[in-house]
């Protein structure tokens, strides 16, 4: 046997003093890191497989089990770390391409965390949201730039297509095939439950979720993979993603280990084949084609629907967000360089992209530059973690956030980042059945529930503290934003002042 | 240290109103009167007024009130002031010298026709056009600084209690069938004359109590439609946003308070089906010009008046009427001064605009 040159990440330690060899470590693991050693008898761990998921440490029914972080070291090299030393084993070994999943985890800024909130003291009144009125409610879609009135006088009142939300959150496109039906449908019900929305991703809608359409984003990929004319009216909005934060300028790829049974028909392709979607949309190759199918769309819904642009956050994002709010869609969603993914290639999440909250600082400011903010509303997305993140968010002038590692979260995902495996031991990203029976929807969409309850909450007491009654009256708000440890430019960017200024 | 202008100022104040349904005219005496009573919710960093139906003879022309901070800005302003419109009458603004009142601008008044060979050539209308020079003015030349801009009304403001202001502009000399004043208690910087209220735009004017919470999304929105917060107070923006629902989207008075102050959605659910769709409708579309924070308001416009408070009626404001005459104060005391017989006297909810127009043809 060749030499293996790959250390394990993490080392299984396991209490013999606690484990009473009931084997449930082995039946919870698809990775096939736990088996019974007959001769000794006594559970055995093999922890090159391990990916420290936690799904035996959260099932041992004695606490016999805990994943550590594997001490087994390399000389200490500060240009020459472990993982990149271990990332070029891996590729000497395979000649591939480096696969990872959820989103970048390099130690890059994060600037949610150097921006900080405001409060009212003495000049203004902070509310109380237990005693007062507080609105979180949001309508996402085009504002007309005048008015007109009826005969009678009263104001002419119909608008484009809207999207109401309870609450500015939705959550992003995750695909049938990336992951479960038992997932889908948790956020689908959850989604519903919340009056806020979900998203398909690019792999179609099973049949069985056509009666969450009013709660339901379709999305148009480049791969148009279960796109068909009842596929597009079954939503409430219709999403063309042009581009993903963890993975800008490349496509999609789902192996063909997860196109089986309902998926496959769901995305309209045969068992076992790869689905591939191209880097480019192939009828988009500049903003006048983007055009072009946006009012596909719209003719092809009777301009029912709203029509959402999703791209990933690069360089340039100001000038497209510009183009796109000027080619007839309603809605722009940028997707930050931490946003998650059931599979990219290493290289490109981790080094493609820019951060979210630069993206929409600068987006905002564009679009209120040309006087066209109020002809497209805003979503962003790509590493919204908690309610203080949404809020800041929206007082950089989003109209609203996705989140979708929230979500899987909030589901039991545990950021072992092996989506692209299919073996996720908490029924999330994965296809086989027997995996998939471990998320129970109906809990499912009670945790996901709770936890956007939790975070509404939160933004209540947030805008409280400010004075705010109403989320609108946030958005774009930047006056209520300080930051700390940031450059001039940074800060210039943000369009925010320094603490203490 | 930053001036006012350069950073945003919050500030606690006191407000009050009189005016007369049947357009008769009253000198300043009883508004400034009225403001004694609630000095202590002004600290002497800013008063101010506005007056309606003050320039009868000068009806047709917009008057201009600019304050200089030397000649050479008014040299500058001036010659703007002849490219732009035909002068007709060019002035200073007589005043009283008090020693309560200190550190005096040179204070100017132009009453002015806009020029039909240049509205023609820019195909605007002509409120458009006079807006657009006033906003120009104002961030263009440095140190001068137009503080009233309408026909047959005119506001007159500085640094100093409100009282004194009133004796210090000889607002008993004037004649106004409607009068809006303010008292200011800014939190820091040692005032400045623009920065007192009322703010106006054309023939709007704002006095206003309370600070606003949305300013910065309500400035960035109302900054895409032109207008520019050169002073950036919470008032400056209030009087913006006023222009642009009222004669820019042709809003009525009672949609303009239902975006600024709207109703809850809780409430707009329990309304019967048509008003709730036109109040939705509003929210949908204006969502950004949503005031929050405290507030009280009045608007003066030619012909009228509206009070208004925020929407959770988070500043004191009380309104009462004798006879033709409507008074609206922070606070009753100020209002028993003007007529100690007043009647109906209540404190309307948050929200709820109460709006006095004057009879047609009385003004």
């Amino acid at each position: 046997m060749a030499i293996n040159y790959i250390l394990p990440d993490f080392e299984v330690i396991r209490d013999y003093n606690r484990c009473i060899n009931c084997h449930v470590c082995e039946r919870q693991c698809s990775n096939e890191v736990h088996s019974f050693d007959e001769k000794g008898n006594l559970m055995i761990s093999d922890e090159s497989k391990c990916v420290n998921c936690s799904r035996c440490v959260s099932l041992c029914p004695t606490h016999a089990l805990k994943i550590v972080k594997n001490e087994a070291c390399f000389r200490e090299n500060a240009n020459w770390q472990r993982d990149t030393i271990l990332e070029i084993y891996k590729q000497a070994g395979s000649g591939g391409v480096l696969l990872s999943s959820m989103g970048n985890p390099k130690p890059l800024p994060v600037y949610w965390d150097k921006i900080l909130i405001n409060a009212s003291q003495v000049t203004n009144p902070p509310i109380d949201p237990l005693r007062e009125p507080m609105e979180t409610k949001v309508f996402l879609g085009q504002k007309p730039n005048m008015v007109t009135r009826r005969e009678d006088g009263s104001l002419n009142t119909s608008l484009t297509p809207q999207l109401e939300l309870s609450m500015p959150v939705l959550f992003s496109a995750m695909s049938y095939g990336s992951i479960s039906y038992n997932a889908h449908e948790s956020l689908a019900r959850a989604a519903q439950e919340l009056g806020i929305y979900y998203n398909t991703g690019e792999g179609g809608l099973h049949e069985d979720f056509y009666c969450y359409g009013k709660n339901t984003i379709v999305q148009v990929a480049s791969g148009r993979f279960g796109v068909h004319e009842e596929f597009l009216n079954a939503g409430a909005a219709i999403e063309i993603k042009m581009g993903q934060g963890a993975k800008p300028g490349i496509g999609g790829h789902l192996p063909g280990t997860k196109i089986v049974g309902d998926v496959s028909k769901t995305r309209m392709i045969p068992e076992g084949s790869d689905a591939i979607s191209p880097a480019p949309h192939h009828d988009i190759y500049s903003i006048e084609d983007l055009r072009q199918l946006v009012y596909s769309l719209k003719e092809a819904t009777q301009y029912k629907k709203p029509i959402i642009v999703k791209v990933a956050a690069v360089h340039n994002i100001a000038a497209i967000a510009s183009g796109i709010a000027r080619s007839g869609a309603d809605i722009i969603a940028i997707d930050g360089f931490r946003g998650g993914t059931g599979a990219a290639p290493t290289r490109i999440r981790d080094n493609v992209g820019i951060p979210i909250e630069l993206a929409l600082a600068s987006v905002d400011q564009r679009l209120r530059d040309e006087g066209i903010r109020n002809n497209v509303s805003l979503i962003v997305g790509g590493s919204i973690r908690s309610a203080a993140d949404v809020v800041k968010a929206i007082a950089l002038g989003a109209d609203a956030c996705f989140i979708a590692t929230s979500a899987l979260l909030a589901l039991g995902c545990h950021l072992c980042r092996s989506c692209q495996s299919g073996k996720c031991n908490w029924g999330i990203a994965t296809q086989r059945p027997e995996l998939v029976k471990r998320l129970n929807p109906d809990i499912g969409k009670e945790r996901l529930v709770n936890l956007l309850t939790a975070w509404r909450h939160e933004i209540k007491e947030l805008m409280g503290g400010m004075g705010v009654n109403s989320i609108e009256a946030l958005r774009g708000n930047r006056l209520m934003l300080r930051g700390v440890n940031m450059t001039e430019k940074e800060l210039e960017i943000l369009g925010i002042s320094h603490a203490g200024e | 240290m930053q001036l006012e202008g350069q950073i945003r100022i919050p500030s606690g104040c006191a407000i009050s109103a009189i005016i007369s349904k049947e357009g008769n005219r009253m000198t300043g005496e009883k508004i400034i009167q009225s403001m004694i009573p609630m000095h202590d919710r002004s600290n002497g960093l800013g008063g101010g007024f506005a007056a309606y139906g003050i320039y009868p003879e000068y009806r047709d022309f917009y008057a201009f009130h600019i304050f200089f901070q030397d000649d050479s800005c008014r040299v500058e302003c001036e010659k703007f002031l002849k490219d732009s419109f035909e002068i007709v009458k060019a002035e200073t603004i007589p005043y009283r010298k008090i020693p309560e009142i200190t550190d005096i601008p040179l204070i100017w008044r132009y009453y002015v026709a806009p020029l039909s060979s240049i509205l023609s050539r820019l195909q605007l209308d002509e409120k458009e056009y006079v807006a657009r020079c006033v906003m120009q003015i104002n961030t263009r030349i440095s140190g001068a600084y137009v503080f009233s801009s309408g026909k047959n009304m005119g506001t007159f403001k500085a640094v100093g209690f409100p009282e004194d202001v009133g004796r210090f502009y000889r607002l008993d000399e004037y004649e106004a069938y409607a009068w809006t004043a303010h008292g200011r208690y800014p939190t820091n910087t040692p005032g400045w004359w623009g920065g007192a209220h009322p703010f106006t735009l054309l023939d709007y004017s704002i006095v206003h109590n309370g600070e606003i919470s949305s300013y910065d999304a309500n400035r960035r929105f109302i900054e895409m439609f032109g207008y520019k917060c050169t002073l950036q107070t919470d008032t400056e923006v209030i009087a913006y946003i006023a222009d642009y629902l009222l004669r820019r989207q042709g809003l009525t008075l009672e949609e303009t308070a239902s975006v600024i102050a709207a109703p809850f959605w809780s409430d707009i659910e329990q309304k019967d089906p048509k008003t709730a769709e036109q109040l939705t409708f509003l929210r949908k579309v204006y969502s950004n010009l949503l005031i929050t924070g405290p507030f009280s308001i009045i608007l003066g416009f030619n012909g009228g008046l509206m009070a208004l408070n925020d929407r959770l009626k988070l500043r004191s404001m009380v309104v009462a009427d004798k006879d033709d005459k409507v008074f609206i104060a922070s606070e009753e005391a100020a209002i028993r001064v003007m007529e100690p017989d007043a009647e109906h006297i209540y404190a309307p909810a948050g929200g709820e605009p109460v709006i006095i127009k004057v009879k047609e043809g009385a003004y």
